[in-house]
């Protein structure tokens, strides 16, 4: 399974948009996709996971690193439309309660 | 079967028989000339060049366009025989690797390894494979002073040997702990910090820590964004998922962890699991937690060993033997 990796920029905002399954193989080409966005000072990166039907922990370990790059260049991430199963890994991890995640929008998901 | 000489005299004989008979034996032969010179790591220029001196021996009047064609056909073969060469030395060093890995494998088991031990009253069942040769997963057992029973289980982000290596440093820093600080919650602060200062930043590790305490019949438990385990209540032959929250090792300095506590009875089981358990799938389908469940519940009745065992075999069997991630299993049954 391939991940496909879209990014749109405007207005000192990018959009990526995910599609595929985030795993050991697919995770590097994420990580050299929106590191480089999440180093710019002052830049807003919104991840769109609507497509992303698995991720395992390598994938996790990408978002870890991309928010603590925020932290150290006073960027902001935004995570949205996860699936159920790849939000419940953000749940059991904590990692919810560190990154913005955007679970309003996908209609169903709990809040 | 003689081993073929891969010397000029026997290609020119062999090609000449071929030329003039063209039977199945000089083919055959041809195939035993090929394997020999593989064996003898002759590169394929070499072997243009063996078949110019035949030919040429053979035919000392081969027209002129002839020999310029092989000649620039052994030309087209140069590269070609360097890449061989470069194969072969990955292949060694491949093999070479694969020995060191080995050897890296055993010795992750002798550093890893935790004695089960024999605690009054609980029964015990423990079953940990790895995907790979080196896990990722990680359990250990730590027997208290005043009496009380630890048990951590931990999953190390990614695979192989920085996970391996990464749980070496988990295992030291938990012997190095002090007894008395034994409080599932001080042990996760503490392993966090170290962990923290230690790796990379994409990296993390996490683990539940229940302790046992036979002269209250309680657990404690906390956990670092690990796989929720389950607690099975004897009397009405349900599972519940232990619920806790708590971030995962290695991402904030400050962390801290809540704590938990239950009182358990007589046939309840505390069963702890890593993801490699809850990730299995069939086929493309990822099982659900109330299968994983279900399968647990085939096999209640028997010893905790035995039990572990059983839902292992079933997994196993469910994705054609090929595990894609460690897959760790405990089981502790109170007795009386």
């Amino acid at each position: 399974m391939n991940l496909k990796i879209d990014v749109a920029e405007g207005n000192g905002k990018s959009v990526v948009k995910l599609s595929g399954e985030i795993d050991a193989y697919t995770a590097p080409q994420l990580k050299e996709k929106l590191l480089p966005l999440t180093n710019r000072e002052g830049h807003r990166t919104e991840v769109n996971l609507e497509n992303v039907h698995y991720m395992d922990s390598t994938g996790l370990g990408i978002f870890i690193s991309a928010l603590k790059s925020t932290k150290e260049n006073d960027s902001e991430m935004r995570l949205v439309d996860l699936q159920d199963r790849v939000l419940r890994l953000f749940r059991i991890t904590g990692l919810d309660e560190i990154i913005t995640i955007d679970t309003a929008i996908r209609g169903g998901n709990e809040q | 079967m003689e081993t073929l000489n891969t010397d000029i005299s026997n290609y020119r004989n062999l090609l000449k028989h071929y030329i003039e008979i063209r039977d199945e034996q000089s083919l055959y032969g041809a195939e035993q000339l090929s394997k020999a010179f593989i064996k003898d790591n002759v590169p394929p220029e070499e072997i243009i060049n063996l078949h110019i001196q035949a030919l040429s021996e053979l035919y000392p009047d081969i027209p002129e366009y002839l020999q310029y064609s092989m000649n620039f056909l052994l030309e087209i073969m140069i590269s070609y025989g360097v890449a061989h060469q470069e194969f072969q030395t990955l292949r060694e060093e491949q093999s070479e690797l694969k020995s060191e890995i080995a050897v890296a494998a055993n010795m992750q088991d002798t550093l890893l390894a935790t004695t089960e031990p024999d605690v009054d009253g609980l029964d015990i069942g423990v079953i940990s494979v790895p995907a790979h040769q080196m896990s990722g997963d990680y359990y250990h057992f730590v027997m208290g002073e005043d009496g009380s029973f630890g048990i951590a289980v931990a999953d190390v982000i990614g695979k192989g040997i920085p996970a391996a290596l990464c749980m070496s440093m988990i295992k030291y820093s938990m012997d190095s702990l002090p007894k008395a600080t034994m409080s599932p919650k001080t042990i996760l602060k503490n392993l966090n910090r170290v962990v923290e200062r230690n790796v990379d930043a994409s990296m993390f590790i996490t683990m539940f820590y229940t302790q046992y305490i036979p002269a209250e019949s309680k657990i404690r438990y906390s956990s670092a964004g690990h796989e929720p385990g389950f607690y099975y209540n004897a009397r009405s032959k349900t599972f519940e998922e232990i619920k806790t929250k708590g971030l995962v090792l290695g991402v904030s300095p400050d962390a801290d962890y809540r704590e938990y506590e239950r009182t358990i009875y007589k046939d309840d089981m505390i069963i702890l699991l890593t993801d490699g358990v809850t990730e299995c799938r069939q086929g493309d389908r990822f099982i659900e937690t109330e299968e994983v469940l279900e399968v647990i519940g085939q096999y209640t009745d028997l010893p905790a060993q035995e039990m572990v065992n059983k839902v292992y075999k079933h997994f196993e069997r469910m994705q054609n033997f090929r595990f894609r991630d460690d897959f760790t299993l405990i089981v502790l049954r109170k007795e009386v």
